[in-house]
């Protein structure tokens, strides 16, 4: 029984939580992932991008919660994030047009990309900052658990509960729909496999008649699915903030390279790579312990490899690992 | 302008704090404008600075020294060992994967030893007088000195990422130094022993006279009311006189207070311009806009790239170093929480690529066209607000929406200028100068 307490522990407090970080994260890195693949430049404004997608499907929200409508015990945003879609999709394609647009015409060097990007960057904060405020905002409605710490134990008569939140459920199944969809598009479907020519070899991709407009177009659509659901699936599960966002472009980054900068399929395990090592290395394992060893070895002290405070860190320590071994990343992707 | 419109006051404050961007500015144009190396941890440099500040400058708290400074000493002893034993093994055996396996389990075990070795002596620091004190304090010498202590930090520290990072592409070593920095705040918020964490640490000691002792020295008053004599003497009665002075003395004496630290300032940005416009136009400069613009071919005339990048990675920190300890200087406290890459990593880019890489000035007029907007930005877009929506009532939702967030029209204000910048002008205002003879 001590056994069953144990892995159910873990799971609670390590795997699920671990698993809805990392689907989160794992669709920023996939955006980062593309724009860096197809249109070759680190997007210093990912994260701002996700909070503007964010901040629509918030604010739709709150317009389908005032007509009274809802899904019942879905939250609202579900209903909310295709609108959002359609809103980030076009600020992104506007920004292409009146900033990306003339330096990939002038060919210019990624650094240059990255600077813009920055500066892409302050504009978004300010416009999220502006309309929507810097505050913390809450907006997930609906039924928030599927299962209850509480109701689990009286099920089982287990000592351990595990509670199932249904924004994680619904984080992990939407991340799961999404990225099998993108995957077929970008391996089954002309469109996708002339992206990924593109990214390979740009002047042989021309050479055989790829539009590059259409590419980048659709690169853009893609990218605005993704921050959009990203984001508004991280705001959903904690909540949200537009400086959180911005500092969750970090540990997305470090998925991106860790998996393998321009490798979606390494951007979606880098997701999970990241999120479980940060969530592995600073749980204190004491319950843990106290339930699999006899009671004479019982730990005394926490037995926490690190404090939560270094969880940051952590993903930072495992991208810079990364980087000066295996600089292309654990799956191969652009040799830098 | 301001001193005008606002008062003399803020004009100073903003104008030493324009000094002291300008310093960072000068410090990451070197790295970028001089070699082409992007360093996105601005942010850990300014922030090592500021540490250095405290620990020079804060009288040393025995109690906790005596509580837990022996276990303290004992892992800087271990870490000092460790480093030695990984050497040894580098210089000692063929590189193989057994090498690699036993470096990583040398680092590992090592962490797990200190960590264990430490946590009683971080934890007895800790609990005493953990109001006030509740670390180890620092060596109580005058902070004047936390200015080369600071440069040393940051220099140690860029000598240790350059080693790590340099050999990456650009836009990677922005990420790699922009998540470095980003570790080194959070060691600098959660060891509380060395740096009291988010405790933050107040009451530093100053290099300039402290407001109250000038209040009662003669000569500052006597000072003031010389300056003030037009305007005294218009004032017939004696109390109302003395009232008026007593007045102007106090206003007077934080104006003099940071005219003192622009003084300091000043003369730290003359000696950095004289001594970085001396290596622009060296071999030394030469050599490296020669590595800059072609690497392969600096590299054939047989310049030691890898060597000079490491060096300017280096220079480049150590003056981002000074300016972080100026930073807690003036300020007299220092709060871990407060370093955010927003602040002070982007915008001295910003600074940087507005007022022109590659050329000193620029990036001192960079600095002070930079920062003087980014505190003047919520006042002038208030006007904005009033003049464009003048004919609207105060009541009107979106104008009152508008005026709330003002504060945040700054981040669209250097969003744009950056964006207008890199797309009309993309050398700057002040362009770098080559000289063709």
């Amino acid at each position: 029984m001590d056994f069953v307490n144990a892995i159910i522990l873990l799971l609670n407090y390590i795997f699920i939580p671990a698993l809805t970080y990392g689907s989160q994260l794992a669709l920023g890195a996939i955006f980062v992932t593309l724009i860096y693949g197809i249109l070759r430049f680190a997007n210093f404004a990912t994260g701002d991008m996700m909070s503007f997608g964010t901040m629509m499907t918030i604010l739709f929200t709150w317009y389908f919660q005032s007509l009274g409508v809802s899904l019942g015990i879905l939250p609202t945003a579900l209903l909310a994030i295709p609108f959002g879609v359609i809103f980030m999709i076009f600020y992104m394609l506007l920004i292409d047009k009146f900033v990306f647009q003339y330096y990939r015409n002038q060919k210019s060097p990624p650094v240059q990309f990255a600077m813009v990007s920055i500066g892409v960057m302050f504009v978004t904060q300010a416009v999220v900052r502006i309309i929507i405020g810097p505050g913390d905002r809450r907006f997930f409605d609906g039924e928030k658990f599927i299962i209850k710490a509480r109701e689990f134990k009286e099920m089982t008569g287990l000592n351990e509960g595990l509670a199932l939140k249904s924004t994680q459920v619904i984080t992990i199944f939407v991340t799961i729909v999404l990225v099998s969809l993108l995957f077929w598009f970008l391996n089954r479907t002309k469109t996708g496999k002339s992206m990924k020519a593109y990214s390979d070899n740009e002047d042989l991709a021309l050479l055989s008649g790829i539009d590059p407009k259409k590419i980048v177009l659709v690169t853009w659509v893609i990218a605005g699915i993704l921050a959009t659901i990203g984001g508004a699936l991280y705001g959903l599960d904690k909540s949200f903030k537009p400086f959180t966002y911005f500092n969750n472009m970090l540990p997305i980054f470090a998925a991106a390279i860790v998996g393998g900068i321009g490798n979606p399929f390494g951007a979606f395990l880098g997701g999970y790579v990241i999120a479980f090592s940060e969530i592995l290395l600073t749980y204190a394992y004491k319950k843990f312990f106290m339930y699999i060893l006899p009671e004479s070895m019982e730990p005394s002290s926490l037995v926490q490899l690190l404090s939560t405070d270094y969880k940051f860190a952590v993903s930072f320590s495992i991208l810079v690992i990364v980087l000066i071994y295996r600089p292309s990343g654990i799956f191969k992707g652009k040799v830098l | 302008m301001v001193g005008i419109f606002q008062s003399w006051n803020i004009a100073l404050s903003i104008f030493n704090l324009c000094l002291i961007s300008a310093v960072m500015t000068m410090g990451a144009n070197i790295q970028w404008g001089y070699a082409g190396l992007i360093n996105f941890g601005i942010m850990g440099y300014t922030a090592l600075g500021g540490l250095a500040a405290v620990l020079i400058s804060v009288d040393p708290v025995q109690e906790a020294w005596r509580a837990g400074g022996f276990d303290i000493l004992m892992s800087l002893w271990l870490i000092v060992v460790m480093v030695l034993v990984i050497r040894f093994v580098l210089k000692r055996f063929e590189k193989s994967k057994i090498r690699t396996y036993s470096i990583a389990a040398i680092i590992i075990s090592g962490i797990l030893l200190i960590r264990f070795s430490a946590e009683p002596g971080i934890e007895a620091i800790e609990a005493v007088d953990p109001a006030k004190t509740g670390f180890l304090g620092g060596f109580g010498l005058p902070i004047i000195f936390s200015w080369i202590v600071g440069a040393l930090f940051a220099g140690g520290l860029a000598f240790i990422v350059g080693k790590v990072a340099l050999g990456l592409r650009a836009d990677y070593l922005a990420i790699a130094t922009l998540l470095i920095s980003e570790i080194v705040i959070a060691i600098i918020k959660h060891e509380d022993w060395l740096t009291r964490g988010v405790k933050n640490v107040i009451g530093l000691k100053r290099p300039a006279p402290y407001e109250v002792d000038l209040q009662t020295t003669d000569w500052f008053i006597k000072l003031v009311e010389k300056f003030n004599s037009g305007k005294l003497s218009v004032i017939e009665n004696l109390a109302d006189r003395q009232a008026a002075l007593n007045q102007l003395v106090i206003e007077g004496s934080s104006v003099f207070v940071k005219l003192c630290y622009s003084g300091l300032f000043l003369v730290v940005v003359i000696i950095l311009l004289i001594l970085t416009q001396k290596a622009l136009y060296s071999p030394w400069g030469r050599m490296m806009r020669a590595i800059r613009d072609n690497e392969e071919a600096a590299n054939a005339m047989g310049k030691n790239v890898v060597k000079q990048h490491l060096l300017i990675f280096i220079l480049g920190s150590a003056i981002v170093g000074i300016a972080g300890a100026m930073l807690v200087t003036q300020d007299g406290l220092f709060t871990p929480g407060s370093y955010r890459p927003m602040r002070y990593t982007f915008l001295i880019w910003v600074m940087v690529i507005v007022g022109g890489s590659g050329n000193n000035f620029g990036a001192i007029l960079g600095g002070f066209v930079v920062w003087f907007l980014w505190i003047e930005a919520a006042p002038i877009s208030l006007f904005l607000i009033n003049f464009f929506t003048a004919g609207i009532p105060e009541t009107n939702a979106l104008k009152s929406h508008l005026i709330e967030s003002v504060p945040y029209f700054r981040f669209l204000l250097m969003g744009l200028g950056l964006l207008f910048i890199m797309r009309y002008r993309p050398k700057g205002i002040l362009p770098e100068k080559i000289e063709i003879k």
